[in-house]
């Protein structure tokens, strides 16, 4: 239906006489000279496109193409590099679709909203417990841009003004470190060995377990990095936190972490959550926000103390403290952090650390099962926990190739790597969340690949 | 509002009491009124230096944060440690228990310049 005066469209509420109001106030004959500044070959190119459908059509259309996508759960698939397929329980998407929670911000007037805080509060105490740390603030963006922020809190705790990242880590952090680093003016070393940490670095940043899949002896860079006064920032899996020793046992002075494989699916790489833990003494120098637990003197009626959440050390924010603020992060990912929070807590430290234990199984069975074809071999590195090298009798992108000609993803492509071990391998990652007969498959197609030459 | 006679201040509600070639440092009685509680003082480490007019440390109450600045240049020789469990005291005894830091003076003769008490109190709005 055409609305009244004349609108050239049904969801655009404009009449052909308002626009006619606007062009005149503008001094203009037609809305084709809002565009003049563009060439004109840019203005209306040709765009091949199916004639328009109707709604019904067009639903019918988009679902056969939805049909057409491949995720983890149907296609074998061996890519991790940083997101990692899990087994997360079903009451998690319930919980988190309950409409209190169905915000991803702080709320602006945060203490009316205690069941918020309290989750926020569970959330921390959670991160505290898995990275054996002190305080956890309430979540950052993810861990590429929490581990950036662990590298200014490293810089302006020791007033120094260039920061070590310690190979092999993940390419995607390296990038954004050095885009924090930029503005704030801190040189970024990438270092292949602890020998080359020097007095004048501020931190230490290993991941853990390594971006070649490696686990880390956190305490031997540690002790490198106080050894020279540098903080030491690890940036751990906490999943496989389950398993391994607290960083913060080892001697981490700050721990970050992705938080989203245990919120749910892995989705074009998010949404994320970045988790962020640090040791008492820097409190004051942590971005983002926290949320403290304290009694309220009455309740709201009068009657006994009770337990209620608060926002706390917000002088440090950029609201109050503008441009000296701690930090310029403003919002955070409550409901991935939430998610993630439920899911810790559904499992529970031994189901986390069962999961844990059955995802290293079940990728060192499939290596072993590999390893023992012929033509392919697994560099070992030392222990490992889910993620292995695999080199075969092709260069790795031809076999990457074969395996997606027959329906599997293969892992990442490591040519661009400099170390030896990652020579002409690629990266296979198996999780709990792997079913049996995908690792079936990928074995199956592996060995035909090796017939085939 | 107390402003006693035996120290030197600075418009930026330091106070400077000189001991010799040595002097001690806080913030001023107005300076804690305008603050509010204070909840943490975040003060230079031992043989730092400090110059005067730059930021040798911070205060943060339930309202803000603010720097402190230096009213003279010197090498800090101790420093309040009580303040980092009592901030408080800053507010409670802002000339006595709650003094910041004490340094060794680049130039004695330079803390002549800073303000005296009749001064100190004319940069205070009126009524204060």
């Amino acid at each position: 239906m055409v609305a009244d005066g004349g609108s050239a469209h049904p969801y655009i509420p404009n009449t052909e006489a308002d626009r006619a109001l606007m062009l005149a106030r503008l001094g203009l004959q037609s809305s084709e000279d809002l565009f003049a500044a563009l060439p004109a070959a840019y203005r209306d190119p040709k765009i091949d496109l199916l004639p328009a459908l109707a709604e019904p059509e067009l639903l019918r259309l988009m679902r056969a193409r939805g049909a057409e996508n491949r995720d983890a759960s149907t296609r074998p698939s061996f890519l991790g590099a940083g997101a990692y397929h899990r087994s997360v329980p079903s009451i998690v998407p319930y919980l988190v679709s309950r409409s209190e929670f169905m915000t991803a911000y702080t709320p602006y007037q945060p203490e009316i909203s205690q069941g918020t805080l309290q989750t926020a509060f569970e959330y921390q105490s959670v991160v505290c417990e898995l990275t054996g740390l002190d305080v956890s603030n309430t979540g950052l963006y993810d861990d590429a841009t929490a581990t950036a922020e662990a590298c200014l809190l490293a810089a302006r705790a020791t007033g120094r003004t260039a920061v070590a990242l310690l190979e092999p880590l993940h390419p995607g952090t390296v990038d954004v470190v050095r885009t924090y680093a930029y503005g704030a003016n801190i040189r970024v070393d990438v270092i292949t060995s602890l020998d080359t940490v020097y007095a004048d670095h501020a931190c230490v940043v290993v991941q853990q377990p390594d971006f070649l899949g490696t686990i880390v002896d956190i305490e031997v860079i540690a002790d490198a990095a106080h050894a020279q006064g540098a903080l030491c920032v690890v940036m751990a899996n906490p999943f496989a936190l389950g398993m391994l020793r607290a960083p913060g046992e080892a001697g981490a002075d700050v721990v970050t972490g992705e938080g989203r494989d245990l919120a749910g699916p892995v989705a074009f790489g998010g949404p994320s959550v970045g988790l962020f833990a640090a040791r008492e003494q820097y409190l004051r120098q942590m971005p983002g926000r926290i949320v403290g637990r304290t009694k309220k003197l009455r309740g709201s009626h009068g009657g006994e103390p009770r337990t209620g959440y608060v926002l706390t050390l917000q002088a440090r924010e950029q609201f109050i403290r503008r441009e000296r603020a701690t930090s310029n992060v403003s919002t955070g990912q409550s409901l991935v952090a939430l998610a993630f929070t439920i899911t810790v807590q559904a499992l529970g430290p031994r189901g986390l650390r069962e999961a844990a234990v059955l995802c290293y199984q079940r990728a060192h069975e499939a290596a072993v099962r590999i390893a023992a074809l012929p033509g392919y071999e697994v560099p070992e590195r030392g222990p490992w926990f889910q993620e292995f090298l695999l080199r075969g009798p092709l260069p790795a992108s031809e076999l990457l190739a074969r395996l997606a000609a027959r329906g599997i993803t293969g892992g990442l492509d490591l040519s661009d790597r400099r170390e030896e071990a990652a020579r002409d391998a690629f990266l296979c990652c198996v999780t709990e969340a792997t079913p049996p007969e995908h690792i079936d498959a990928l074995v199956e197609a592996l060995a035909a690949i090796g017939d085939e030459r | 509002m107390e402003i006693p006679g035996d120290r030197r201040y600075t418009t930026e509600h330091e106070w400077l009491r000189a001991e010799g070639a040595e002097a001690v440092i806080g913030i001023t009685e107005y300076a804690q009124d305008e603050l509010g509680d204070v909840v943490f003082v975040q003060l230079p480490s031992i043989g730092s230096r400090v110059s005067a007019g730059a930021a040798f440390g911070e205060i943060e109450s339930v309202k803000t944060v603010s720097e402190l600045f230096a009213p003279a240049g010197g090498e800090v020789i101790a420093v309040n440690e009580v303040l980092t469990e009592h901030p408080e005291l800053v507010n409670d005894s802002p000339y006595d228990t709650g003094w910041m830091v004490r340094i060794r003076l680049d130039d004695p003769a330079a803390v002549n310049s800073l303000l005296d008490a009749g001064a100190y109190r004319t940069t205070l709005p009126p009524g204060s």
